[in-house]
């Protein structure tokens, strides 16, 4: 038990660990910062492209949806921070960890916004169109306030897993939470620092999950 | 060199993609194995654990709570980094191919669990009065009645929460299981050269769209079940 | 030649039901014998269907007994799936297995609470669907079948188990007014064929032609009772009036 509460739960480390620990907390906090808003934005206009009426629009959105909705989140970053430089095209971790954000969570949010449209009929819409609003005006005034409110719950839990996702940012050497705590286990052979890293993502994401599972169940009733 | 044949030795490289073909089917298939065991075991502790719940202990439940809490606001990889550096200091040595799969079952478990209660939860009160006024038993009218409506009413969410998570197998490559992205960043180390990876993401593509599309199609099937 | 006095089935004595503070059932005295009919009537909230669940235990009752062929099934230790079993309850949602055909949810409960085969189980489920004019539905699934249909196949459901008491909760009060007839017209039949019966309803030139025994209940307690000539004709109390003529309008 000493043994057990040693290897996890060493104050003494935890103590040395915390001023690096705070700094990649603070680096987590800036990359959702980013990356969330990005994401929620660029699901909106996969969403709206994935429900036009053109089909030459919609067809390319499906395919790509699918595509980044099938790859690893881990592979669809590797991929740009380790491959794109043999092409010559060499991005910053920062920069490699937005860009395969971006294409992954606009995807995932554009798949939510887009059930959420599917679950208001066509009457709204034509109901607009019929009062002078064009198809994009109808969408942001008419359709967009009533899917977005049906399809919450599925926002707040996909950003949970968005907020989840920037810990792989760790494994391209981007100095977030996880990244701090592996460093630190590394150097002190010890796993407090990553329960440590554990605690920082706990505080962040219980309140959400109890949130969302709470919005879950009200919906669902 | 023109751009084009620039992008192809890039990333379509032929004598690399000969060379390295064998290492990204063992990587796929080592993938494949673990995925089918989480996918197997994660939904089956997770139908337990929602049947357990349905049985209201006090006790039970709050731990129930509280372990799929913990386990959907942690990150996948935390938990094992944990497993895989913490353990064996305290002498539990588990390979990483363990730690894999112990903790995306647990992940898995713990997002099933809370839509198989969930659905049991959407199930009306009449069914389970229905059934117990003809004298089955409370376990019984669970699996004979109450289940079956709420599997249905399940499918949707439980398809794309699983592929989400079997696509964490990827995180193997982290703690050094030889899955597919393991094997195909070491391929592409040695060969300098990205072709590798884009097999790597073939595989993915040839693996997880079926899936995915199966996922879509459920989805829309089972849609109009919301309302 | 002796008159046969038939002996009472359901003895309920004295029953008590609290939510918290709230008495759903305050006292209820009633008694029934063998083949008859007794009929609920009351206010919204006066306690119908309380008494009903309490008689198949899916409530229980706070004080109070209920003996069922001179059994107390409120007994804490008895086996409630025994004796729900000899108890047959009709719910005014019909409450079938949206995923079962009218087959399976007749059979459902002979194959996996009293074991039987699945061939045995059929015939017998089919005997009771023959009763409720309902064969040639078998393989119907409740969605496609119309109220009247789904509520004469719960009543199959129930049948199937021979209960000795079958308890119906506002059986028609979710049909459209053209179905209503067919269901009566079952449970009318089960009243030939000499079941006891125990109905919940609103259906008043039923009860006069029909039943035994009508009782009216408010507030947790029984108002008046007694066949239904005296409780339609004659009310006794002011508050059974009040209600008839209410209900008359
Ligand atoms: N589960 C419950 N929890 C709390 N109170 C309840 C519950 N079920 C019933 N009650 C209350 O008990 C009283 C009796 O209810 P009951 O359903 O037996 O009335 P009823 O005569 O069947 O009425 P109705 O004609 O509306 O069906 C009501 O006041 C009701 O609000
Ligand atoms: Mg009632």
């Amino acid at each position: 038990m000493e043994q057990f509460l040693f290897q996890f739960f060493n104050l003494d480390i935890m103590v040395q660990a915390w001023p690096i620990m705070l700094r990649g907390f603070g680096m987590t906090l800036l990359l959702c910062a980013v990356v969330i808003p990005m994401g929620l934005a660029g699901g909106l206009l996969v969403a709206i492209a994935s429900t036009a009426p053109q089909r030459w629009i919609r067809w390319p959105t499906a395919v790509l949806v699918d595509l980044f909705r099938a790859v690893p989140p881990l592979a669809l970053l590797i991929f740009i921070s380790a491959g794109l430089p043999f092409a010559g095209i060499r991005l910053s971790p920062f920069t490699a960890v937005c860009l395969s954000f971006l294409l992954n969570n606009s995807a995932y949010y554009g798949e939510i916004y887009r059930a959420g449209i599917d679950s208001i009929g066509t009457g709204q819409t034509e109901a607009a169109r019929s009062t002078g609003l064009n198809s994009l005006q109808a969408m942001a005034y008419v359709v967009l306030p009533q899917a977005v409110r049906n399809v919450l719950p599925d926002l707040v839990s996909n950003t949970i897993e968005v907020v989840k996702l920037t810990s792989l940012a760790s494994v391209v050497a981007f100095a977030e939470l996880l990244y701090s705590a592996d460093m630190a286990r590394s150097i002190t052979y010890n796993a407090s620092p990553i329960v440590m890293a554990a605690g920082f993502y706990l505080v962040l994401l219980w309140p959400a999950v109890r949130l969302a599972s709470r919005l879950e169940r009200k919906l669902s009733t | 060199m023109t751009r084009s044949e620039r992008f192809i030795d890039t990333f379509f490289k032929y004598d690399v993609m000969q060379q390295y073909w064998p290492d990204i089917l063992k990587g796929l298939f080592v993938t494949c194995q673990i995925a089918v065991l989480v996918v197997v075991c994660g939904l089956a502790l997770g139908l337990c654990l929602a049947i357990l719940r349905s049985y209201r202990f006090r006790l039970v439940n709050l731990c129930i709570i509280v372990f799929i809490d913990l386990l959907r606001a942690l990150p996948p990889l935390v938990l094992i980094l944990i497993l895989y550096f913490g353990l064996p200091n305290v002498g539990v040595s588990l390979s990483g191919y363990v730690v894999l799969w112990l903790v995306l079952t647990l992940v898995l478990a713990a997002f099933a669990e809370e839509i198989f209660w969930a659905g049991i939860l959407s199930v009306p009160q009449g069914q389970w009065q229905a059934a117990r006024s003809t004298g089955m038993s409370y376990f019984k009218t669970l699996i004979y009645v109450v289940l079956p409506q709420a599997i249905r009413m399940t499918i949707a969410p439980l398809t794309n929460r699983t592929i989400a998570i079997t696509k964490n197998t990827a995180l193997g490559m982290v703690i050094g299981v030889g899955e597919l992205l393991n094997q195909a960043t070491t391929a592409q180390s040695f060969a300098g050269n990205a072709t590798p990876l884009m097999m790597a993401t073939i595989a993915y593509l040839i693996l997880f769209i079926p899936v995915v599309y199966a996922g879509r199609r459920i989805e829309q099937a089972y849609a109009w079940r919301k309302r | 030649m002796f008159p046969v006095q038939p002996l009472p089935i359901l003895n309920v004595e004295d029953l008590h039901l609290h939510y918290g503070d709230m008495k759903a059932l305050d006292g209820v005295t009633l008694e029934a014998k063998t083949g008859e009919l007794t009929f609920l009537i009351g206010p919204s909230g006066s306690g119908k269907s309380s008494l009903l669940r309490c008689c198949n235990r899916l409530e229980d009752p706070s004080s109070g007994r209920i003996l069922v062929d001179g059994e107390d099934i409120t007994q804490r230790n008895i086996n409630l799936n025994r004796i729900r079993r000899g108890i047959g309850m009709v719910f005014q949602s019909f409450n079938l297995y949206p995923h079962m055909t009218a087959k399976g949810n007749v059979t459902l409960a002979l194959r996996k609470v009293l074991g039987k085969s699945r061939k045995e189980a059929e015939e017998i489920g089919l005997a009771q669907l023959e009763r409720v004019g309902l064969v040639d539905r078998a393989d119907h699934y409740p969605n496609q079948l119309s109220g009247g249909q789904q509520q004469r196949v719960a009543i199959a459901r129930a049948l199937a188990l021979e209960p000795k008491i079958m308890l119906f909760d506002e059986p028609t009060s979710a049909l459209d007014p053209e179905l209503v007839g067919e269901v009566l017209k079952v449970m009318r039949q089960l009243k030939e064929d000499g079941m006891t019966m125990v109905v919940v309803s609103h259906e008043m030139r039923f009860a006069k032609s029909a039943a035994d025994h009508v009782v009216f209940m408010a507030e947790g307690k029984i108002v008046e009772a007694g066949p239904p000539a005296q409780i339609f004709d004659a009310p006794r109390a002011e508050r059974t009036r009040a209600f008839l003529q209410e209900a008359h309008h």
